[in-house]
This record gives structure tokens, C-alpha cells and sequence, in this order.
């Protein structure tokens, strides 16, 4: 019963301080952006921060399974859920500010953009599989989606793979960074790989 | 909507009352980026682990007052100080655009020697007082357009490029000017270290035609805001060429030398599709992965601030300098 008990308080105290943290460091974020104190050009700052931001939180909600299992820790996941909502939130984040301080609201620029930039492009399909992810996350839709939900959500590793190269392109020649990134989304994909085999067969 | 903020006139004669835009502005490097959030770089780089523990100890670079006369004016609200000297693409200090600032504090400019070289009647070097005081100082507020499609508005001080050229007696021969950065590994972190450099071929060289280098605008610059460089805007002395996109603009200059074949430039080598030796400022001719109808002028303000204006055909430059390109296709030759 107490054993219980205390379990129940873990997995509560942890949801809490993910939430705090994650909402904290947005709020501070566009708050001293908007108070232009994020360096001389705060919009490029807000992108590079909820970009990595997302991706952060995306391959950290990757690697909770695979710590599970090797740590034998069922209660971490618990948090992938969260965690991975929160990469949707920073993502949003991401594009919304794209919108809104970059372009600024010329949508002829932003269509244009996202048809003719391939870095946007990848983006953009990246966002709609993590939106569809984020959707379906709610319980009720789950239980709907019965095995279907394990189909789509199989789709996150390519949405990671997708972020990669759009990383990757983004850069002018600081490719490290990026191509540590892609190593890992790598990595995490061939942590899975009996899973992925068993996908198609 | 595209806005157009005090763009009436491109002309950069007339001497109009300067409205320096000093918001209260406060350099404060992220508390987020301290705790590595940013990325695993941040994690990784030395640099970023030095900031913790010696940060208050180093003494900031300092640099000293200079006499000029004005001339050049413009009508674009000038981008504040504390911006133009933590905003830069000075890969020699990093790749971030607050890295130079952080990184360059140390930098040594005294003693400095630039030579100009090549195809002259009379090679010169110039050590660090000649810098200052071989030529009439003069101010000159230019427009400058980064490649990465942001702008800003700069208050330079130097001279013009033709009267150190003129000085040197070019030949018959001379048809190009190649410019070197200061090669020091041990001065400029980036240089030694692939990841702080950026994955770029060191020493940074730089070129031009020498009728784009004799043009009046062509500026070698050693000051801005009343002041000598600082490092990060590439002390002691460095190009100004504000009708081209800043990559051509070379800092912390030591060699100047006129030759007969056009000279090979840092990122053309480095991405010859996204970067040609011309570079002119142009919104018809977009950058592969982005376009460059369009930028976001820096000034103060901060999310907020409503700042993307149209790019003009060589910066707003045009009247000066599109004559150096008659008859050229500017998209070939981008
Ligand atoms: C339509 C969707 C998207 C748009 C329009 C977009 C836009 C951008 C832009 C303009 C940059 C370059 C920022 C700069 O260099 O100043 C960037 C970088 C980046 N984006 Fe996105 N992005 C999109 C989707 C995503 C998604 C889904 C993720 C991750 C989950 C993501 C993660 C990143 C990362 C990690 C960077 C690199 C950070 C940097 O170097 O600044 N983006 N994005």
C-alpha cells in the first residue's frame, strides 16, 4: 500500500517538474525576447532555441523505451507521453514564431518558402506527422485507434530522421552539430531494430 | 505585406540629422544556453565551459577614441551599438553570432602589420599607427546586408580602399585584389578547431576586381561608432564593401595584394553554388535554400519589432556602382 503510495507521488512530482521546466524556459524565452534581451537579433535566437528545444525533447521521449527495458524501469514510461507533447509544443512554437517574426506574417513569402526551401519543406511534413502524434495522444482517440495507434505512432522515428536533414540543411557549414544529431536519431532507430523488422513482416 | 521603413531615398550624400535608435538594450548571455539546452554543442564546447568559471576574469579588449570627418550620411535609423558588436559572423572566433564577442576579448592587434603586395610599383607595410594615421579618417554610414538575409544600419570609420592602392602603384598587370585575414591558430580559437571554425578553409581570403576595389564606396574600415574595432568586427582593420553581402567585407586584414587572375574566395571554395565571387546584393537572385527578396533589418526592438523590408538591387547602392556591371548576366555571375 505505502509502496504504492510513494510511486504514485514519484511519477506525480516528476510530471510536475517536467512541466515546470519545460514551461519555464519557454516563458523566459520569449519573455526576454520580447524584451529584446536575446542578443542583438532575438528572432534568430527563438528559432535556434525551440528548434533544439523540439528536437531535444523528441529524441529524449526515443530514448525512454530503450532505457525501460535495459534499466528494467517500466515507471519512465510513465513520462514519454508528456515528453513527447512537449517537443510538439516547442515545435509549434518553432513554426508559429517562424511565422510571426521571420516572415512576419508575408504568407506569399511563407508558401513560397515552404514549397521551394527543401529544409522547409522536410520541416513541414515533420510537423504534420508530430501533430498527427500529438492528436491522437489523447486517451479516448487512442483507445479508438486500437492497433492502428502502434502503426502511426511507428511513424516518430521517421518524423526524427526527417528533423535530421532539416537541421542539416539548415546550417551554412557548421555541419557537426547536425550530423551528431542525425548520428543519434540513427542510434535510437537501431536500438529498435528487432521492432522494426517485425514491422514488416 | 512587405514594409518599407525610412526608405525614401537611397542616396547616401545627404546629410540628414541621424536618429541613433538607443533602445535600453542589455547583453546578457542566456541563462538557457547555460544550461546547455541549446544544443549538445553547447554541452561539449570548451568555450562554453570556460564561460563558467572565467568569464568575470578576462578584461575586455578596449578600444580608443578616433578623430574623423563626417561625410557619408543616411537616412536609415543607424542599429545600436551593442548590437553591431555582438551580432558577427567571425567564424575565427566561432560560429554563433555572440561567440566573436565572447571569444575575441583577448585578441591582439598591437603590434599589426598589413602588407599590400602583388603587382605594384612600390609594396608597402603598414604597421599599427599607419592604420590610423596614413590616411584622413572619415565616417561613413553604409548599409549592411548579411548573405543570411539580416541587415543593419553602421556608422564605419576609415578610408577609402583606392588611396592605399594608388599608394602602392599598381602595374599593367594588376586586375583583381586578394585580401588575407590573419592566420593564428593560437589568437583565433576557430582555426585550430574544426567545430568552432565552422568547417572553413583558414586563413579567410577574399577578393575583388580592381575597379570594384578603386570605387569610392570601397572602404577600409578601422573604426565604428566614433571608436577603433573591436575584435569581433575584425580589429584593427578590415574591408567595407556595402554593396555586396558581408561575407565579402573581410576582417582583421594582413595581406593585400594585387594580382593579375581573380582570386580564389573563402566561400566560394567552400559552397560554390550558394556563394560566387560577386556576391552583390540582389533580391532577384535568390540563395539556394533561401530567399534574398527580403531581410530583417536590426535596429532596436525586440520580438516585436516589425523589421523585414525589401532588399534593393546592390544594397540601395545601385546609382554608385551598377555601371561597374554592364553587360554582365548577374545571375550567372552571382
Ligand atoms: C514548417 C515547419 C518548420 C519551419 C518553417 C522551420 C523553420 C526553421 C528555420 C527557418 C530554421 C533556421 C533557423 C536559423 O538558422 O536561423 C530552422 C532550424 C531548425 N529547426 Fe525548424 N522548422 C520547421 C520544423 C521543424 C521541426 C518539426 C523541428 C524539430 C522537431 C525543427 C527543428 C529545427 C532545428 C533543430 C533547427 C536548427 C536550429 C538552428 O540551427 O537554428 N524544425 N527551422
Amino acid at each position: 500500500m505505502t509502496g504504492k503510495l510513494i510511486h504514485s507521488q514519484v511519477i506525480f512530482s516528476t510530471k510536475f517538474l517536467i512541466h515546470i521546466v519545460s514551461l519555464f524556459l519557454l516563458c523566459d524565452l520569449y519573455y526576454q525576447a520580447v524584451n529584446d534581451r536575446l542578443g542583438a537579433d532575438p528572432v534568430e535566437v527563438v528559432l535556434h532555441f525551440t528548434g533544439i528545444g523540439a528536437f531535444n525533447l523528441l529524441l529524449l521521449s526515443l530514448t525512454i523505451s530503450p532505457l525501460a527495458q535495459y534499466f528494467k524501469l517500466p515507471l519512465l514510461l510513465k513520462f514519454r507521453r508528456l515528453i513527447g507533447l512537449y517537443s510538439f509544443v516547442y515545435v509549434l512554437c518553432h513554426l508559429l514564431s517562424f511565422l510571426a517574426f521571420e516572415v512576419q506574417f508575408d504568407w506569399h513569402l511563407f508558401i513560397n518558402e515552404v514549397i521551394e526551401r527543401p529544409y522547409i519543406t522536410i520541416g513541414m511534413l515533420a510537423i504534420l506527422i508530430m501533430f498527427s502524434l500529438a492528436i491522437t495522444s489523447i486517451p479516448l482517440i487512442k483507445r479508438e485507434m486500437g492497433r492502428n495507434w502502434q502503426k502511426l505512432h511507428n511513424s516518430v522515428y521517421l518524423a526524427s530522421l526527417l528533423v535530421g536533414l532539416h537541421f542539416y540543411w539548415s546550417v551554412k557549414s557548421e555541419i557537426i552539430e547536425p550530423s551528431m544529431y542525425i548520428g543519434i536519431s540513427l542510434t535510437l532507430l537501431y536500438c529498435r531494430k528487432k521492432k522494426i523488422i517485425r514491422w514488416f513482416k | 505585406m512587405i514594409k518599407n521603413i525610412s526608405r525614401k531615398s537611397s542616396s547616401w550624400q545627404l546629410p540628414e540629422h541621424q536618429v541613433t535608435d538607443e533602445g535600453v538594450y542589455l547583453k546578457r548571455r542566456s541563462f538557457l544556453k547555460q544550461l546547455g539546452f541549446v544544443g549538445t554543442s553547447a554541452l561539449l564546447s570548451s568555450s562554453a565551459q570556460a564561460d563558467w568559471f572565467s568569464k568575470n576574469e578576462l578584461t575586455p579588449f578596449v578600444t580608443k577614441p578616433l578623430s574623423f570627418k563626417n561625410s557619408f550620411k543616411s537616412e536609415d535609423v543607424l542599429t545600436p551599438e551593442a548590437k553591431v558588436i555582438s551580432h558577427n559572423n567571425f567564424y575565427e572566433f566561432g560560429t554563433s553570432k555572440n561567440d566573436p564577442i565572447e571569444n575575441a576579448q583577448q585578441f591582439n592587434v598591437n603590434p599589426w602589420q598589413l602588407n599590400v603586395s602583388g603587382e605594384v610599383g612600390k609594396e608597402l607595410t603598414l604597421d599599427y599607427d599607419d592604420l590610423y594615421k596614413l590616411f584622413p579618417l572619415e565616417e561613413r554610414i553604409y548599409r549592411m546586408r548579411c548573405v543570411e538575409a539580416w541587415s543593419m544600419v553602421i556608422p564605419w570609420i576609415g578610408f577609402p580602399l583606392a588611396q592605399l592602392i594608388k599608394k602602392a602603384q599598381p602595374n599593367s598587370k594588376a586586375k583583381y585584389v586578394a585580401f588575407e585575414t590573419l592566420y593564428d591558430p593560437k589568437q583565433m580559437p576557430g582555426q585550430s578547431s574544426r567545430r568552432i571554425g565552422g568547417g572553413v578553409k583558414y586563413p579567410y581570403v577574399e577578393g575583388l576586381r580592381l575597379d570594384e576595389a578603386m570605387n569610392p564606396l570601397t572602404l577600409m574600415s578601422v573604426g565604428l561608432y566614433g571608436k577603433s574595432l573591436p575584435p569581433q568586427n575584425g580589429a584593427p582593420i578590415r574591408l567595407v564593401v556595402p554593396w555586396k553581402y558581408g561575407f565579402k567585407s573581410i576582417k582583421s586584414i594582413v595581406s593585400i595584394k594585387l594580382v593579375e587572375k581573380m582570386p580564389p574566395t573563402t566561400w566560394n571554395i567552400l559552397a560554390p553554388r550558394e556563394y560566387g565571387f560577386y556576391a552583390n546584393v540582389n533580391p532577384q537572385v535568390d540563395h539556394p535554400r533561401w530567399s534574398q527578396a527580403s531581410e530583417r533589418r536590426i535596429t532596436s526592438g525586440g520580438l516585436f519589432a516589425r523589421n523585414r523590408i525589401e532588399t534593393m538591387p546592390f544594397n540601395g547602392y545601385e546609382e554608385q556602382v551598377a555601371h561597374l556591371y554592364k553587360n554582365m548576366d548577374l545571375r550567372k555571375n552571382y
